[in-house]
């Protein structure tokens, strides 16, 4: 403690008698870098921020307002109610309980395959495993338009076209992406766990069932959180397979918007796209942390 | 000869229950990916719309394909688009993940915040960047004049383009809408720098290295496992847009074809004129592409990046 009071008052007092040290100190470098990198971080923020920001304030202006030069930021009165007309006048109530049907059933389905599936790879030892687990790899790679064609084919002929069939049975045999996420997860599981759990006896079947999964919560967490909002934002798939307005999705009805009036009616289409990726923005605010924690397993270990 | 069952009977039995559990995705992928892919080779050697059963043309679609202008050009654009936004997106990336590594307090918000777009994406960000690069009313030129406009602040005379408008400014201004997504790239550099051991840089200081030389013989290395795989799912993804440029060109990839790209004409052949076999062909052009590319910066980047276990590769 002394020794430290001590050093302190020499450093004060070599800082007051030669005044240019004070820029060559370590200390004060590395206060000036953190200053300069937050400065320069909020500036990048506000950029990142910008278009957010406009959106919502085009979202809440009148018709007249929203194309007023120069724009105007805070509206003279918030319009809440283009929220209800932009939902109301396309059946979007329809839309959100499709899409909401469609992702939730498909997340949980791939979720619990991809678990299964990355479990396999992860624990148990077979011939040609190493050899398997690249070609889940490699499936990555492969566009999903060089596929599209075929699939489309053979769902026409099991007559699954206008149906969330093609979107969601897919899914339920797993995705790379994901399988690979919870592998490398469950790599770092310890193995004392299975093995006390082989020695009373249990199947792997069982072992994934007590064990993995519910040692993989937050895993799983993060595979299920990208499957939704991977779904809800799908446009491609709905677009080729879905025809009836009916069964459109959040992303087919945006695209289609449809207005009253002539011109392209921005403030309706900004409130409308805000409360389309609203659940995204929810979900991600709730769970950031097993988000974030995901595509930083997916990211460094690749 | 290879087995697909080891000899001893604890070894086999969990060889067994490997495949038990590795079997949704075999099944799956004979059903939805290999099987497809297979099915599609062979679509592209045939004519074929759906009503009538394909018929074998030979190489028929890969000569039209070649003589298809319409169908170079949307190489081109998804070349220049791939070619611009993919060392730009990187380049920004790392640099906001070095910026926040330098001990910026509340971390996590800034995160969060450079997180955001990545969420809010598919239509409705196609929809935003199309109303904020509005040519007359859209917020962008606004400030670009207020800022640099004849009457403006510094007055240079200039005055923002009308980007989705004009063939030359469209790719710029989707490149622009995959900039704002940059979080996703960035989260994962921070990861890989905060993995970078300290005592690599301490070591560094003392040897006499300055912040540059600790960034190119420190950190660049170290974190080039990382580059390297965003580089290639960057290349990837930015074949494949799809999404925002059917959204934004109504689904004809204008002005002048300036925005067809390669993935939005292999959609119109096949679903809009149902050339099935034409875009198949497309399709199997692009993967040999994305194959091509990929095992090419593989090899590239053997004397280039740094791995830290020579075993590593096999460990996946």
């Amino acid at each position: 403690m002394a020794e430290e009071t001590r050093r302190s008052t020499v450093a004060v007092a070599s800082v007051v008698q030669t005044k240019p040290r004070l820029f060559q100190s370590k200390r004060f470098q590395e206060r000036f870098t953190s200053v300069m990198a937050t400065i320069l971080a909020t500036i990048g923020a506000m950029f990142i921020l910008f278009p957010v920001a406009w959106m919502v304030s085009t979202s809440l202006k009148s018709e007249i307002e929203a194309l007023k030069m120069p724009p105007v930021w805070i509206p003279a009165k918030p319009q809440w109610h283009n929220y209800r007309d932009a939902l109301t006048f396309n059946p979007f109530g329809t839309y959100f309980k499709n899409t909401a049907f469609y992702a939730i059933t498909v997340m949980i389905g791939e979720a619990l395959s991809c678990s299964f599936i990355a479990y396999g790879f992860a624990r148990l030892r077979a011939p040609g495993r190493n050899a398997l687990f690249l070609l889940v790899l490699s499936t990555m790679m492969v566009p999903y338009q060089v596929t599209l064609i075929p699939q489309y084919i053979l769902f026409s002929k099991l007559h699954w076209l206008n149906s969330y069939k093609p979107l969601i049975i897919p899914g339920w045999f797993g995705s790379a992406y994901l399988i690979f996420l919870l592998r490398q997860f469950y790599m770092t599981l310890p193995k004392e766990y299975d093995e006390a759990a082989i020695i009373d006896g249990a199947t792997p079947l069982g072992i994934w069932f007590r064990i993995i999964l519910p040692l993989s919560k937050p895993a799983l967490g993060a595979v299920s959180i990208m499957s939704f909002m991977y779904h809800w934002n799908n446009y491609l798939g709905p677009l080729v397979y879905i025809n009836d307005n009916s069964k459109f999705t959040v992303s087919l009805g945006l695209s289609m918007f449809r207005t009253p009036f002539g011109g392209t009616p921005w403030h309706w289409l900004m409130a409308a796209s805000l409360a389309v990726v609203s659940p995204c923005v929810v979900v991600f605010f709730v769970a950031q942390r097993y988000f974030i924690q995901g595509i930083v397993i997916s990211g460094v270990k690749g | 000869m290879v087995r697909i069952l080891p000899k001893g009977k604890l070894a086999r039995r969990e060889a067994l229950w490997f495949y038990f559990f590795i079997a949704p995705w075999i099944i799956g992928f004979l059903w939805f990916t290999g099987g497809p892919i297979v099915a599609s080779f062979y679509l592209s050697f045939t004519k074929y719309n759906a009503a009538n059963p394909p018929k074998w043309i030979g190489f028929t679609n890969y000569v039209r394909l070649v003589h298809d202008r319409i169908f170079y050009k949307s190489l081109k654009v998804s070349a220049y688009y791939t070619f611009l936004s993919v060392p730009l997106g990187i380049t920004a990336s790392l640099a906001l993940a070095l910026l926040l590594n330098q001990r910026v307090p509340f971390l996590g918000v800034y995160r969060t915040l450079y997180y955001l777009p990545s969420v809010i994406t598919g239509v409705a960000v196609a929809l935003l960047f199309q109303w904020l690069l509005n040519p007359s009313f859209g917020i962008v030129n606004y400030v670009i004049s207020w800022l640099l406009g004849p009457k403006g602040v510094i007055p240079l005379g200039i005055t923002g383009p009308k980007w989705f408008f004009d063939t030359k400014w469209v790719i710029p201004a989707y490149v622009l809408l995959s900039l704002w997504g940059l979080g996703g790239p960035m989260l994962i550099y921070l990861a890989g720098l905060q993995g970078v051991p300290t005592a690599l840089y301490e070591a560094a200081t003392i040897d006499g290295a300055n912040a540059w030389h600790r960034f190119r013989h420190v950190t660049l290395p170290m974190i080039s496992p990382v580059i390297l795989f965003t580089f290639i799912t960057g290349i990837i993804g930015s074949f494949q847009i799809f999404t925002q440029a059917y959204v934004i060109s109504n689904g004809n990839g204008g002005p002048a074809y300036a925005s067809m790209f390669y993935v939005l004409y292999l959609y119109l052949n096949a679903f809009r004129r149902y050339r099935f076999g034409y875009a198949a062909a497309q399709a199997w052009i692009l993967f040999l592409v994305i194959l091509g590319l990929t095992v090419l910066m593989l090899r590239l980047s053997r004397q280039v990046v740094y791995y830290e276990a020579p075993g590593e590769e096999e460990a996946i």
